[in-house]
């Protein structure tokens, strides 16, 4: 095994600090992912610093319907919480279309956003990639993409983010809390959490070394009646989505008032269709205008030699979550 | 099978040992002082490795040795298990610098503990003289060359499919696939002296034996394989992999016991695979529906290096009467591992082409996919001429289309919805050889009556254990937990590989034989014996009920077997037997397992997903013995099937020749919520050419029809005719 120090500190406020000073050492909670990185060689950390029992798993109110999820909160136990259930059902549908039952109960809400590209090539320590090792290029770009982004891809990574939970946090306008290296917090727009792979694959999102997740917040919103999430994949369960719309919408006498609308497995980032969002708001609930949306959102997206069909897909999905949040 | 029949049958033997984890697997096998190998494997696929630099990974704690090429012992005599003719060179791990595959074992790290041998692994620098790489097939396919013996042409096939009146003709195409067992090779060798005592993940404990003891120049004698339990093979250890070697080669060389596992990630290598292929077929038929000409053209790739070579056009040959028709079969050479047989090898792969194109041509005919298939039924073998030892597929048909429902089909694609869903409904035929091969066994019975029951095969998963423990308790009289079965074990009489399901023919033979040479051999001592009543009561007359001995239809002559025993002074009765099954008579008949697999499909158009709902999977298969193993085993072929039809291909990167997505994540198996409804039908046959037992093979049989019955259900349900395995999403929303 490659060596590595274990050490598990007494609070969030330790737990930064010895990441903080070094550059090798990573947190772990769930280990979902971390664990199967270090198993195939992708992540060698030389010190794990434990913070699955700091106390932060709270989930409560922020009132309204705001919530607060804590970042060592397990997905099962977020997803099937009273506050999510009722307040975010989205939510809910996300985070159980993802993974295995047994994933979800040991992965956190924390790692479930740090959980990293699962791109056979990243995984593959035999060929290049340079989410893995920056500058050895990217296999999949003129290789096999069936699975990569047909959104915000640059020459450097085609990558896709595997998570199902993230899209629809970044359809429902969420802000993570972070604890920073210096011992202050600070706020980031759900949607600027993760970044896109420009000439820095390397990094997923934009937190810096050291930094804790504390929680993520969702502010109160109408959707409730009229939301879903869509998955399409290569088998019914236990698989990454080809394509994955998180659809929240705010109906008042067939007339949307208000739209989100991401999409999962087409970028390195849930991608929210900001376009299309605002070219519903206003108009009828229906399936035409839905199209329209649809169309609207893919128009920007340029596939690689293999996914071309997750244009149509991603257009049909769209336009399907949309009907079915709208019950039209 | 209706539930409630299947409660009453018995279930596995070995069930509660596998539930309760008391099976022991070959990774968890250990002897004293263990030493760890952990697997190097080359990045490229063809090539030269011009040097392996292993200082900085010797240096680590608990690192034993590093055996690469360069200091490899050779082997005492190099043989393939299996010969794939003169211009084959098997590949044996670290005999030479040459790299014939992506993920060939170039060195193997021997530590103290699992951790250890893997962290050297990874520390262990290896370059290489890299050569361009060619692994696609369509890259490859016009270098076909003909493999095996040229099979003759009946009648005219051109000439006919020129004249038909209707015409189908159309290509296609099935990807690599791998068998992906839950068990991951494995081998523990450990040397005692000139002994050898090996645990290894195998089909056929006598194969490796017999295969170490040519390499390494040693006595059979001296040599034990044992495999007691295996967990998934699907024929993926019909041939040694190079742990098997590499952990002997190790052991020795340390002098330690040595334990070699591969990883998820190394498996895909580990072993072949069902290779790509390309098949073309043209059928030509009258306007009524009878075929007068087939001519199937397959191509699949194997390795640089070994000519392997199965058979996807002989269904073409044997599954319709056609009076024209010519097959060509052709091999490609690639720069991966060279393919293995994999669950219903070459026969699923033709049955899916062959299939498709019979369900196009039933379109074009306005005839409904079932009765084109009862008018070009075929009464005798069509490639041998010769009669069938038994076949009920008719019967198959029959039952299998009134239990699905079938005469409710419309006939037009599109026609038949479920909300949004398209129902579509696909069938296909399925045929597997009845093959039978030499087998010992040896049988005891003891005075306490139990019966011991031994033959040197495997169980691989089908049930053997169950099913030979049930033929030996029918032929001996004893309930079935009185008799112990014995297998994976290279000193017990030996059995042919577990593959080809040809197991419970041929050990189950051996058996029943063998248990009635006991009997025999008991009862003609006890008639000698003074007084005994059985004295001078021919064998027949005599019968085996319940633990006891009696003259037939007089219960008040039953003697105990340990009474018998004991009265004779034995302790037990034992005796070995050889099977030497009659072929000049069996040889005069065609045999073989048929099925009818009736496919329910619905289809959400919108975004292409598939959902196999119902499948009725009618079976004839001779004499079924265990009917809920043969349950399981026609279940876990549709399972399998639907996998194959929807969702497995192992993805290559061909321009560096690489498996992409070795693990369970990247290559797709169905999961449970993929499962909708299976019914089984087992159509009884009497045979008794087959084999004394009456039985076929039925494990490999109920995989063959399903990937065409799902595509032709797909195509009914969406007019969509997908001829490029697997059917997914995108090719369904293009």
């Amino acid at each position: 095994m490659r060596p590595f120090a274990f050490k598990r500190p007494a609070g969030a406020e330790a737990a930064v600090k010895l990441v903080a000073a070094n550059k090798d050492a990573r947190f772990i909670a769930g280990g979902t992912n971390l664990i199967d990185l270090m198993k195939e060689g992708v992540d060698r950390p030389n010190e794990l610093v434990d913070i699955s029992r700091v106390s932060l798993n709270l989930i409560r109110s922020l009132g309204g319907n705001g919530v607060s999820i804590g970042a060592l909160a397990k997905n099962t136990d977020t997803a099937n919480h009273p506050l999510i259930r009722q307040g975010f059902p989205l939510l809910t549908q996300a985070i159980l279309s993802g993974a295995s039952p047994q994933i979800r109960n040991m992965a956190t809400n924390g790692g479930n956003l740090m959980q990293r590209t699962r791109c056979s090539y990243f995984y593959d320590l035999g060929t290049p990639c340079n989410k893995r090792q920056p500058g050895s290029g990217c296999g999949a770009k003129d290789g096999l993409n069936r699975y990569s982004a047909i959104f915000g891809w640059s020459d450097s990574c085609v990558a896709v983010h595997p998570s199902d939970m993230c899209v629809a946090l970044a359809a429902l306008d969420a802000t993570v809390r972070i604890r920073t290296v210096a011992g202050g917090e600070r706020k980031m727009n759900f949607t600027a959490f993760h970044r896109l792979p420009g000439d820095m694959p390397e990094l997923d999102n934009n937190l810096s070394h050291g930094e804790m997740i504390l929680s993520i917040d969702i502010p109160a919103n109408r959707f409730q009646a009229n939301s879903y999430y869509l998955k399409i994949r290569d088998r019914s369960s236990y698989a990454f989505a080809l394509v994955s719309v998180a659809v929240g919408l705010e109906i008042d006498k067939g007339v949307i008032k208000n739209a989100r609308i991401a999409l999962g497995g087409v970028a390195h980032k849930p991608w929210r269709a900001e376009e299309a969002e605002r070219f519903i708001e206003g108009k009828q609930a229906d399936a035409a205008v839905f199209q329209q949306a649809a169309e609207l959102a893919l128009r920007g997206a340029k596939p690689l030699s293999e996914n071309g069909y997750k244009v149509k897909l991603a257009q049909r999905a769209i336009a399907r979550a949309l009907r079915r949040a709208a019950n039209v | 099978m209706m539930q409630d029949d299947l409660k009453r049958q018995p279930s596995r033997v070995d069930g509660r040992a596998k539930v309760t984890g008391k099976a022991t697997y070959i990774a968890e096998f250990r002897f004293p002082d263990l030493a760890y190998g952990y697997l190097v494997q080359s990045t490229i696929a063809r090539g030269t490795v011009r040097d392996i630099d292993t200082a900085e990974a010797e240096k680590q704690p608990g690192v034993v040795k590093i055996l690469t090429h360069k200091n490899a012992p050779k082997l005492a005599n190099p043989q393939a298990d299996e010969d794939f003719g003169e211009k084959s060179r098997p590949f044996f791990a670290l005999m030479t610098d040459r790299v014939l595959f992506s993920g060939q074992p170039v060195a193997v790290v021997i530590a103290d503990t699992f951790e250890q041998a893997r962290y050297a692994a990874s520390l262990v620098k290896v370059s290489y003289n890299e050569e361009k790489p060619s692994t696609d097939i369509r890259d490859v396919m016009d270098k076909g060359f003909a493999s095996g013996r040229p099979r003759p042409v009946r009648g005219t096939p051109d000439e006919a499919f020129a004249a038909a009146e209707v015409k189908v003709e159309a290509e296609y195409t099935i990807p690599i696939e791998h068998h992906n067992a839950m068990e991951p090779h494995a081998t523990v060798a450990n040397w005692d002296g000139e002994r050898l005592t090996v645990y290894d993940k195998t089909q056929g404990v006598t194969g490796v034996r017999n295969y170490l003891a040519t390499n390494f120049g040693i006595d059979r004698e001296k040599i034990t394989v044992l495999s007691p339990f295996v967990g998934g093979a699907f024929g993926a250890s019909l041939r040694p992999t190079p742990n098997t070697l590499l952990a002997v080669m190790a052991a020795r060389e340390t002098k330690r016991p040595v334990k070699i596992v591969y990883s998820r990630r190394q498996l895909a290598t580990a072993h072949g695979y069902r290779p790509a292929s390309i098949q073309k077929i043209k059928i030509g038929a009258d306007k009524a529906g009878k075929l007068n000409s087939i001519i199937h053209e397959a191509v699949h790739n194997t390795s640089s290096h070994e000519d392997f070579a199965e058979d996807l056009v002989g269904i073409s040959r044997t599954l319709y009467a056609c009076p024209n028709v010519r097959t060509d079969a052709k091999i490609t050479r690639t720069d991966l591992q060279t393919p293995l047989w994999m669950r219903a090898p070459g026969t699923v792969s033709g049955a899916f082409a062959l299939e498709s194109a019979l369900d196009e041509l039933a379109y074009k005919l306005k005839i409904d996919p079932l009765e084109l298939r009862l008018i070009n039924y075929a009464e005798t073998d069509p490639d041998s001429g010769r009669p069938f030892s038994s076949k009920e597929l008719r019967e198959c048909y029959r039952q299998g289309a009134e239990r699905f429902g079938w005469k409710d089909r419309k006939p037009e694609p599109r026609s038949m919805r479920d909300g949004r869903f398209m129902v579509g409904w696909g069938l296909a035929t399925g045929t597997w050889g009845a093959f039978l091969a030499p087998s010992s066994a040896r049988v005891t019975l003891k005075a306490d009556g139990t019966a011991l029951v031994e033959s040197g095969t495997t169980d691989i998963g089908p049930g053997t254990y169950t099913t030979i423990s049930l033929i030996a308790a029918r032929q001996l009289g004893l309930p079935l937990e009185k008799v112990t079965f014995k297998l994976g074990d290279s000193n017990l009489p030996s059995a042919p590989s577990q593959g080809g399901s040809i197991t419970t023919a041929s050990v189950g033979t051996a058996v029943q034989e063998c248990a009635q040479i006991v009997q025999k051999d008991l009862m003609a001592t006890e008639s000698k014996r003074e007084a005994s009543p059985f004295s001078g009561v021919p064998f027949e007359n005599i019968e085996f009920v319940d633990g006891a001995v009696r003259i037939k239809g007089r219960p008040e002559t039953a003697m105990t077997i340990g009474e018998v025993l004991s009265r004779n002074g034995l302790p037990e009765v034992t005796a070995t037997h050889t099977t030497r099954p009659d072929f000049g008579e069996r040889a005069k008949y065609a045999t073989a397992s048929h099925g009818a697999q009736f496919v329910e499909v619905k289809v959400d158009e919108e975004i292409g997903i598939v959902r196999v709902t119902r499948v009725v999977q009618a079976t004839a298969a001779g004499r079924i013995i265990n009917p809920k193993g043969a349950h399981s085993q026609e279940m876990g072929g549709v399972v399998w099937g639907i996998g194959m039809a929807l969702m497995e291909h192992t993805e290559i990167d061909h321009r560096i020749g690489r498996i992409m997505n070795p693990n369970l994540a990247g290559y797709h198996v169905p999961v449970n919520a993929d499962i909708g409804a299976i019914e089984t039908i087992f159509v009884p046959e009497e045979d008794t050419i087959v084999n004394p037992l009456g039985a076929k093979g039925l494990g490999e049989l109920g995989l063959v029809g399903i990937p065409a019955g799902i595509a032709n259900a797909v195509y009914h349900a969406t007019g969509i005719r997908v001829r490029d395995l697997p059917i997914t999403p995108d090719k369904l929303t293009r």
